[in-house]
């Protein structure tokens, strides 16, 4: 680039800046956001690299108190760090010990937590109230203290009630001791996450009390009329009754969504228009971060590819892009390389399209580039939860097989080796026991699902990151020996809002899942649900399989296991003690998705 | 600048956190490898071939707890009211108002429900049969409850009367609600309720209801009018717009219909055997 070309463009940047002032002062005036998150020009501390030249500390000092939050000019109460939400950035530096002081100011709550989500920390530096501490009582202080390991885009959120949703969360960067293998120009985060003006605690009744309360795009008559010209009758009357006959809706996609929610990138709704700068033919990485409480969602930038070069903070093989899923609480690191002097809109549309997260990546603040539709809601077939393709309800199969009481029971033992799983034997059939009304469905023939992008993924005529994409690009120190294996279900009965794992609630199971202390273990995950969960392990990685080499497989803290799918990890249990093992859904998790797991 | 401004910033932040840890900080000292009282390592090492151990062994009973706090709680007790059906009545002869409003009160294996369902007519400012049901309700199923309990008839110009209940309420395939429960009544007669409702959407808010009823009598009851057999139904289509999920008001038709001995018995008493009534009423939860 000539000197020329760069005098030009600051200049205009110049005037784009003091433009833009005025502009978003108007939209952002309320907005309490962390100088990380503010959209350069709007305020006084701008730094415009993003976050690459903010300095990593090994202090920081972290204060949930409630503040007012705008939305839309509409206030509502947060749950903010530092005052605002997002919290600020913590920028840590690998090879640190590092310092962090949390106090609790929420004076009415029984306790507080900050959990570092990702981040390998000694068992009582992970903040899990009634896991790895007591929580920080109102008015204290917990002084978090541990060597930081590892580098690369993680978060940190509360971990108490459901603080989280009300904005208790904020970016986590660890600056690596090494070189990273790819370099670039400027530096922003992106989180992502789901507001509401109701309390959460309303948010849980409604749905706990009616699973449909917030689904506003369920099939109508005319629905089923258009089916039916599009499909014919035969298989449009099939396909009710099938799912009629488990009592699932094939568009049950989040439980919580857009009628509620407003989705913000970075703190801001979709109209404050979050705002990156870059001067064409740079290379920008973009830290995607889900802080969402209860939202997948699918990104992309029309116009743009993206290289995908970390997942969960970790450092993959470039993987070259058009969109990719985030399920709650994953991270994506993509490098972009915008070379035309145009803004470029950043879109984060919820799995279920009932809204979107936007935001804008721009040679100077206060442009916009189109914002794409909305596309239609997918709606999901009998193949997508994992039932057996072609399935015919008419001639009775399934009624042969299943009881009465949905698909359960579909005993036909051990099923033969699949080549398809890792390891001899492959997952342990699920035979639910006791009480089994909390699980509504089994899956006896799980399928592996790491190279299909997720429903309503794939038929855009671009390029969707898949789990299989995946190859990692870090060091593997651990042996591909595996010494234990062990499977673990993911079940639930939505219309009772029951969510579990092995058919029991949090409460019901007889203590902790036992991990041996540094035993390579294989952990086997069935999703025997018709929705995504986005699964989560404390304290050490989970390392998918999913096809490459021992020393390629990617690290995952959290995997969005799909319908129907049967996936596995290796694990290393490095540290011991409890860890904390749940759906990353928060109302999931509440509702009794959650285990500990004991490192022994 | 920029730094000196930043840095300004997080002492101005911290300042007050860092005062207050003087004195109420838990340092992590007193926690440093502190782990759960219940934790125990594992001495032994598996066998080759020996089915994995899947649990921790030192289980405690109940939910699990760390530190006296427990993590999620995933049993948690809900209540609510729900107005089915409060509506205004159209019909031959009098017009009526009719309740059907029920409440439950538990969490996801046993629940309280209270029932109540009658009319009121509002031709002759007169209080018609109304039955109140407390039953005890516990899942069997994925889909189905099991509940047990008391009924009573308040009953105008006649002796009120006791039942013993038990039913099952739940959850069809093919989304029927369904209710069906058998009563005793103090004299020993016994009769049975079915209801289904269906729900049809004709737009995300626009909702038509079609909704079933019937009887079904094993002895003849003569003081109130009751044939063995069927005794009769009730059929009605409701058209409910969800200006939100807890208030809609709905028109509708409902149709009665009496059969059998019970009709025979009502004709002979001049009392009406059929009904079709115009309706328009409310139907909320919250």
């Amino acid at each position: 680039m000539t000197e020329t070309k760069i005098k030009s463009l600051s200049r205009r940047q110049f005037i784009g800046y003091s433009g833009a002032a005025a502009f978003v002062a108007g939209a952002q005036m309320a907005l309490p956001l962390p100088a990380w998150a503010r959209v350069p020009g709007s305020q006084a501390i701008v730094d415009r690299h993003g976050i690459k030249d903010v300095a990593a500390k090994s202090l920081y000092n972290l204060d949930i108190g409630y503040a007012p939050f705008n939305v839309n000019g509409r206030t509502g109460r947060s749950t903010a760090i530092n005052g605002s939400v997002p919290g600020p950035l913590v920028k840590l530096r690998e090879g640190d010990k590092v310092k962090l002081n949390v106090t609790n100011s929420l004076m009415d709550t029984e306790h507080s937590s900050i959990h570092w989500h990702g981040i390998l920390v000694p068992f009582p530096m992970d903040g899990v109230p009634g896991v790895n501490f007591g929580g920080i009582a109102p008015g204290e202080t917990y002084e978090y203290e541990y060597d930081v390991v590892q580098g690369g885009t993680y978060w940190y959120h509360s971990h108490s009630g459901f603080q989280e949703q009300t904005g208790t969360y904020g970016p986590l960067v660890i600056e690596p001791k090494g070189e990273e293998p790819f370099s670039y120009d400027r530096d922003y985060v992106i989180m992502l996450s789901d507001w509401s003006f109701e309390d959460p605690e309303t948010i849980f009744r409604n749905i706990n009390l009616s699973g449909d309360y917030y689904n506003y795009q369920k099939r109508t008559v005319w629905d089923f009329f258009d089916d039916i010209s599009d499909r014919g009758l035969e298989k449009s009357v099939n396909d009710r009754l099938m799912w009629g006959n488990m009592r699932m809706s094939p568009v049950d996609l989040a439980d919580v969504t857009g009628a509620t929610y407003t989705y913000l990138m970075n703190g801001s709704a979709p109209n404050a228009n979050w705002t990156g700068i870059f001067n064409p033919g740079e290379t920008v990485r973009l830290r995607f971060i889900n802080a969402s409480a209860m939202s997948t969602f699918d990104v992309r930038i029309p116009g743009l590819n993206m290289d995908v070069v970390m997942a969960d903070g970790k450092a993959v093989k470039p993987v070259n892009v058009h969109e990719f899923r985030m399920g709650t609480a994953e991270t994506y690191d993509v490098l972009v390389r915008p070379r035309q002097d145009k803004p470029f809109t950043i879109f984060a549309e919820s799995i279920d399209r009932s809204g979107y997260a936007r935001g804008t990546l721009s040679p100077q603040a206060g442009l916009s580039a189109p914002v794409p539709p909305l596309r239609p809601r997918p709606v999901r077939k009998m193949e997508d939860i994992g039932m057996m393709a072609g399935m015919d309800m008419s001639n009775g199969k399934m009624m042969d097989h299943g009881n009465m009481d949905g698909m359960k029971a579909m005993d036909h033992g051990k099923m033969g080796h699949d080549p398809s799983a890792a390891g001899p034997n492959g997952p342990e059939p699920f035979k639910p026991e006791g009480d089994q009304s909390g699980v509504v469905m089994v899956i006896t023939d799980p399928k592996d699902r790491l190279a299909e992008p997720g429903i309503g993924l794939g038929k855009d005529g671009w390029k969707v990151l898949t789990y299989k994409d995946l190859v990692s690009d870090e060091p593997q120190p651990y042996s591909p020996d595996v010494d234990r294996e062990m499977t673990i279900n993911v079940t639930a009965n939505m219309e009772r809002y029951m969510f579990s794992f092995d058919g029991k609630k949090f409460s019901e199971h007889p203590g902790p899942y036992l991990f041996r202390h540094n035993e390579r273990l294989r952990l086997y995950l069935v999703n025997h649900t018709m929705m995504e969960h986005p699964v989560h392990l404390h304290g050490m990685w989970m390392q998918l399989e999913n096809g490459q080499s021992h020393d390629k497989i990617p690290y995952k803290h959290t995997l969005l296991i799909k319908p129907g799918e049967k996936l596995s990890t290796l694990i290393t249990p490095i540290e011991k003690g409890d860890w904390a093992f749940h759906c990353h859904l928060l109302y999931h998790m509440e509702a009794g998705m959650m285990q500990v797991v004991r490192v022994a | 600048m920029r730094h000196i401004i930043l840095a300004a910033l997080l002492v101005s932040i911290s300042a007050p956190a860092l005062a207050q840890m003087d004195h109420s900080a838990m340092g992590h000292s007193e926690q440093d490898g502190e782990l759960p009282a219940d934790y125990r390592d594992v001495e032994t090492t598996p066998e080759t071939g020996e089915p994995i151990q899947k649990y921790a062994v030192d289980a405690q009973d109940g939910a699990q707890k760390n530190f006296g706090l427990q993590l999620v709680h995933d049993n948690k007790v809900f209540y609510t009211l729900m107005g089915d059906r409060l509506e205004q009545r159209f019909q031959q002869g009098d017009n009526a108002a009719l309740f059907d409003v029920q409440a439950w009160i538990g969490g996801d294996y046993n629940k309280l429900w209270l029932k109540t369902e009658g009319e009121y007519n509002t031709s002759k400012a007169d209080w018609e049969e109304t039955s109140v049901e407390a039953l005890y309700s516990r899942n069997v199923a994925s889909f189905w409850d099991v509940q047990g309990g008391y009924r009573h008839d308040f009953i105008p110009e006649a002796d009120d009367r006791d039942f013993a209940a038990l039913g099952v309420q739940g959850l069809a395939p093919y989304w029927f609600e369904v209710e069906a429960t058998s009563y005793v009544s103090d004299e020993g007669d016994v009769s049975s309720v079915l209801e289904a409702e269906y729900e049809l959407l004709l737009s995300q808010r626009l909702i038509l209801q079609p909704r079933f009823e019937t009887e079904v009598a094993v002895q003849d009851v003569k003081e109130y009018n009751i044939g063995s057999g069927i005794t009769g139904f009730e059929t009605g289509l409701r058209l409910r717009y969800e200006f939100s999920r807890k208030f809609a008001p709905y028109v509708g038709v409902s149709w009665e219909q009496s059969v059998g001995e019970t009709k025979d018995l009502l004709q002979a008493d001049g009392e009406q055997t059929n009904n079709t009534a115009f309706v328009t009423g409310i139907k909320f939860w919250f």
